[in-house]
């Protein structure tokens, strides 16, 4: 009842450490995922693969978590072809079945995993939407207007805060009034959650996707977690706070090694097997990685494709009058 | 921003919404939703997320509404590339591309005129059937001439098919095109029509910087047209300023129909003033 079963742990260590290849943040200017991993688990292990899902830019695990494999996470990072958006959207905008991305314009993509909760009640479906952002994106006044329509019309969206306390370089206290982000939604029920826990996210995630499909309306989850690194490449992530600060949080309360004790310690998995799933993990990411740095970029002529759904016949203008490209 | 992201949100789910701005002055405040999560979504993922919604609402100036309320949008949704952007003129053209709009899988963004709505128009049978669909990009001949091109889109199309009646009777053979599309742009309908008249005016009731004016006379100088014209493209738009309330001043804040045909002769004479007998 509350240790997991084997299997499980064992598939979750996996994931975790597959989300946790840091050695590949080189390549994107916002691919952190670290220390996450428990969120985007924990929640995917509590909805069903015909849930939908929707998050902002740091995207990587969650679209690992969607199914889409890891070569084409990695070569989408690197822009080649065999990327999961064949290169035409990088590190922000990664998209698969039932789940919208990888946005860049933070707090958008709120109203967006609103509507996409909507056409799940219009259709008649049981299926719901998880709507994610951060607690930098958690002012945002869309998302107010995203909580007060699915709040009048009942609709089946879990709404999702992430505190990992910095949005960019401004602690959540400097930003935010009222630092309660599970309450911002007001008349939104709402619970906060040990976003370093895997399985307090899952458990969580279960109740609240159960509320929700019950036909009681939307529901709010903060998850507190950290953020390692910096908010993106161009940031060393501390000059805003102290190397000790990010020491203490990794040595005291990191997801992997919360999980990897529990499972030691009750019996569950011995360090042995662990470190198999380790090494099997790391030759994973690295046959990824080397298809991610040898698949070539995409053709040139994918400059002018999937412009429109249904081309036109026109010509797309070029750099230069006398250029003028073929949409497709 | 809300609602206009959770229509594009539910167009993406396998909807197909339309989205209605009371105005399109308030569509400013969700233009990101527009620009950046509906037109570019499809290019961003290769192909695999698609937005069929469309943007409905009236767009432009009114009648006393003042500077927040009067702006017309058609250069702004037209810079981008992923979305369409319609502007129809006369009851033919709401009915036969808002459906064409609804039907067509991209995001589109639809500029009618409130001044329009209460005008009414003959229709021909077959635009009465609830299949009749306009095609998107395509342009419409609304009156053929010999001597002067004269493009425009939406309200003041009527405008200038009012000017070309004037204009007739002093000789002068307006060839009056209604845009319906400002992007796609249909430039070979525009071009066509030059090749043959040799002068070109385009009518706007937006501004007149980096306008839908702008980007025609731009576009004819880089085509086939341009060494058929006697002379330089003018350009008749709203004038460059904030809507004023008043209402001597906002008559002349825009396009008139003697704004029109003064351009016409002027280009075509070399004189304002007309020399007709009655």
């Amino acid at each position: 009842m509350f240790l997991p079963g084997r299997p499980l742990a064992r598939r979750a260590l996996r994931l975790l450490r597959n989300l946790g290849a840091r050695s590949f943040a080189d390549f994107a200017s916002e691919a952190t995922f670290d220390i996450k991993e428990a969120c985007g688990v924990g929640i995917e292990n509590a909805i069903k693969p015909t849930d939908h899902l929707i998050t902002a830019y740091r995207v990587h695990g969650i679209a690992y978590m969607r199914g889409i494999p890891v070569k084409s996470i990695l070569s989408e990072l690197t822009g080649r072809q065999g990327g999961c958006a064949k290169g035409k959207g990088g590190s922000m905008h990664m998209y698969g079945q039932n789940f919208y991305g990888g946005n860049g314009i933070v707090g958008a993509q709120v109203p967006l995993g609103a509507g996409v909760a909507f056409a799940q009640k219009y259709q008649g479906f049981d299926s719901l939407c998880v709507a994610m952002y951060g607690d930098g994106a958690a002012n945002q006044g869309q998302i107010f207007e995203a909580f007060n329509m699915s709040y009048l019309w009942s609709l089946p969206c879990l709404f999702v805060c992430e505190n990992n306390q910095y949005g960019m370089g401004t602690a959540v206290e400097r930003a935010s009034a009222n630092i309660d982000y599970y309450q911002r939604g007001d008349y939104i029920p709402g619970i906060k959650v040990d976003g370093m826990d895997v399985l307090c996210v899952r458990e969580a995630t279960k109740f609240a996707a159960d509320y929700i499909r019950s036909g009681k309306g939307p529901m709010l989850m903060e998850l507190e977690t950290y953020r390692y690194h910096g908010h993106s490449m161009s940031d060393p992530g501390i000059s805003y706070r102290t190397r000790e600060e990010i020491k203490e949080v990794r040595s005291k309360s990191d997801p992997i090694s919360l999980l990897r004790d529990r499972l030691v310690g009750s019996g569950l998995s011995s360090v042995e097997e662990l470190k198999e799933i380790d090494v099997e993990v790391r030759r994973e990411i690295e046959e990824a990685s080397q298809f991610a740095t040898s698949d070539p970029e995409p053709p040139l002529s994918d400059l002018t494709t999937h412009i429109y759904q249904t081309g036109l016949n026109s010509r797309i203008r070029g750099i230069t009058p006398w250029q003028q490209l073929a949409a497709a | 921003m809300g609602f206009a992201g959770l229509a594009v949100g539910a167009a993406m789910a396998g909807l197909r919404p339309i989205c209605e701005f009371m105005t399109f002055n308030f569509s400013m405040q969700a233009i990101d939703q527009v620009v950046n999560s509906a037109g570019k979504t499809l290019y961003m993922s290769a192909g695999s997320v698609h937005v069929p919604v469309v943007f409905r609402g009236p767009n432009g100036a009114s009648a006393g509404v003042a500077a927040q309320h009067s702006q017309c949008f058609a250069a702004w949704y037209g810079h981008c590339p992923g979305l369409k952007v319609l502007s129809p003129w006369n009851s033919l053209d709401s009915k036969g591309l808002l459906k064409a709009a609804i039907r067509d899988d991209d995001p589109v963004v639809f500029l009618e005129n409130e001044l329009m709505y209460g005008v009414p128009f003959d229709m021909p049978e077959e635009a009465q059937s609830p299949d009749f669909l306009l095609p998107i990009g395509k342009a419409h001949v609304e009156r053929t001439g010999q001597h002067i091109t004269v493009v425009a889109h939406s309200r003041v199309v009527g405008f200038c098919l009012e000017a070309a009646t004037a204009l007739a009777k002093e000789g002068i053979d307006c060839e009056v095109i209604n845009l319906r599309s400002i992007r796609p742009l249909d430039m070979a309908t525009v071009e066509q029509s030059v090749m043959k008249t040799n002068h070109l005016i385009t009518v706007e009731g937006g501004w007149p910087l980096f306008g839908v004016g702008a980007e025609i006379c731009a576009s004819i100088m880089e085509g086939p047209a341009f060494d058929y014209l006697d002379a330089p493209a003018t350009r008749v738009t709203g004038v460059d300023i904030p809507m004023p309330y008043a209402r001597n001043l906002e008559e002349i804040s825009g396009p008139q129909v003697k704004d029109i045909i003064m351009a016409a002769r002027r280009m075509l004479t070399g004189r304002e003033e007309s020399r007709a007998t009655a």
